[in-house]
């Protein structure tokens, strides 16, 4: 296991750099982990899907699909991949401060 | 009036995981005392292993269809019919003729099935001229068709999302197809290139490594991160959400995988119709008297047939303390062991759960083997043909398969040194 220090705290991180903890995580956090995938400034539309991303994780045990995300967050998939470039369910659950989702594996 | 007393054990699915369900239980089950009753649409059984090999001229039709009835054990109710739904509240299953039909415990083994119709522009003009699947038998067939008249030109194999049956099956068409245009001559005139939605070949680190190494051995492109948003039938190219764009001359779809729609109007499933399953007691998670096996479940390990066999004991060890009154005691680990067809007559083996993925070393036996793990051989070629005829008479059978568990061994196995403390990789 591996630790990483962002916005002034030690985190524990996974190989591929997703927190291992949801409760470490804080706002001050998922800005610098967007910065890290590229991600200038979190938007209201950015908060809105992070939010929702650990809200499931925390109900489900697992962050979810871009299936579910769509249909839970009523965002059309394009432009969740406008907000999070390249894979939107991986790159908001690793700024979401939640574990890679297994639909992604 | 005795009959009243007895109980009802129905299996929804005739398919790898229920056919090998039914066999294991009529065994088990007193015939006095338990009813055992097996519904499914499908007359035929299809080998759906073998559909990869069909378009490459290697199998035939013939190779992997046989009637479902003749791995049916004798002393089960067999009912051939499409389901409405099942009404999980009720403990019963609605048949479309309106039949009704009651359970005390179920197991779902309603598998998946493609759904190419879930991609824009998928099924436009070009199905099945240009663009093929080869997850059914239609469409294995079709692509044979159209490849001994094809004199070349770009290749593009996509896999629409995950997850899906056989996550080896896409790789191991691109090794064939690599094969079968050197064979004919034509390989400098195909351009192959694989699309992924994944970062990597496969999904697993080491696996994906090695498997990754392949591909640029055989002058196989590699496009990751793609996922498939559109396909443009007059352009011929496939776009991503994010605009990318992969021209073809055919393509060749591993579209969206699906569980049944009866799972959807159950409203038992997730939204890709797979049902909520607890991963260590393959029980439902909203009913206790219901299983989920196979390729139904939303269990995060391979859909493939192995699995399904492994699965196998675990539910029948556990369907079995339940009804003795004890609390279910098997738990499932993930186990999946596939062979990989690589062409050129080699082939090669992976072996994994949950927690381990694939890693080198000789298996079912330390040392010895004779299979070698993640390592083309030709005995691992050997083994993939073999698999075949362990399929018809063990596997849906019920049998058990010597040396090889439900639950996976680590032993055999090597872990690369740079790897053996990293916890991602063995965590047990």
């Amino acid at each position: 296991m591996s630790t990483a220090t962002i916005a002034q705290k030690t985190i524990e991180i996974d190989q591929e750099g997703f927190m291992k903890d949801h409760t470490q995580w804080n706002e001050d956090i998922a800005r610098e982990l967007a910065k890290l995938e590229g991600i200038d400034e979190l938007t209201d539309p950015h908060w809105a899907i992070i939010r929702l991303m650990r809200k499931e994780y925390e109900e489900k045990g697992d962050g979810p699909s871009i299936r579910r995300l769509t249909k839970e967050s009523g965002v059309p998939i394009k432009e969740l991949y406008q907000l999070f470039p390249k894979g939107p369910a991986k790159k908001a659950a690793k700024i979401a401060g939640i574990p890679k989702p297994t639909g992604c594996i | 009036m005795g009959f009243k007393k007895m109980k009802k054990l129905v299996i929804l699915g005739g398919g790898t995981a229920g056919t090998l369900m039914a066999n294991k239980f009529r065994k088990a089950l007193s015939r006095e005392k338990w009813k055992i009753t097996i519904i499914d649409k499908e007359k035929n059984h299809y080998y759906q292993p073998g559909f990869l090999f069909i378009p490459f001229g290697i199998y035939r039709k013939e190779d992997v269809i046989k009637p479902k009835r003749a791995f049916y054990p004798k002393g089960v109710e067999v009912l051939i019919s499409e389901i409405d739904k099942v009404e999980p509240d009720k403990n019963r299953i609605l048949l479309i003729n309106k039949q009704i039909i009651d359970y005390d415990f179920l197991i779902v083994a309603t598998g998946s099935e493609i759904r190419p119709d879930e991609v824009k522009g998928m099924t436009g003009k070009l199905w099945r001229k240009s663009i093929f699947d080869f997850y059914t038998l239609d469409g294995a067939i079709a692509l044979r068709d159209f490849f001994n008249q094809w004199e070349g030109g770009r290749l593009v194999v996509n896999i629409a999302e995950m997850p899906i049956k056989c996550p080896v099956a896409p790789l191991e068409f691109l090794f064939l197809a690599d094969d079968f245009f050197k064979k004919r001559g034509l390989r400098d005139k195909v351009d192959i290139t694989f699309v992924t939605p994944l970062s990597g070949a496969f999904t697993k680190p080491v696996c994906s490594e090695v498997l990754g190494g392949t591909l640029e051995k055989k002058k196989i492109k590699l496009e990751t991160e793609f996922a498939i948003g559109e396909v443009d039938n007059k352009e011929k190219k496939i776009i991503s959400w994010d605009e990318r764009e992969v021209p073809f001359d055919v393509l060749v779809t591993v579209p969206t995988n699906m569980g049944s729609r009866a799972i959807q109007r159950s409203g038992m499933g997730d939204e890709l119709n797979f049902i909520p399953t607890d991963k260590h007691t393959l029980q439902s998670k909203s009913w206790e008297n219901i299983f989920v096996i196979g390729d139904a479940t939303d269990i995060p390990t391979s859909k493939a047939g192995s699995v399904a066999h492994f699965e196998g004991e675990i539910v029948f060890q556990n369907m079995m303390d339940m009804i003795a009154g004890r609390p279910p005691s098997a738990s499932f680990d993930g186990h999946a062991n596939c062979f990989i067809e690589s062409g050129s007559g080699k082939g090669m083996l992976v072996d994994f759960n949950y927690d381990t993925e694939p890693l080198p070393g000789k298996f079912p036996i330390p040392v010895i083997g004779p299979f070698s793990l993640l390592e083309e051989t030709v005995t691992n070629h050997w083994g993939k043909l073999m698999f075949k005829w362990l399929y018809w008479n063990a596997i849906i059978k019920g049998r058990e398969i010597p040396f090889v568990g439900a639950e996976m061994s680590m032993s055999g196995k090597q872990i690369p040194k740079d790897i053996k403390n990293n916890p991602n990789i063995v965590n047990n």
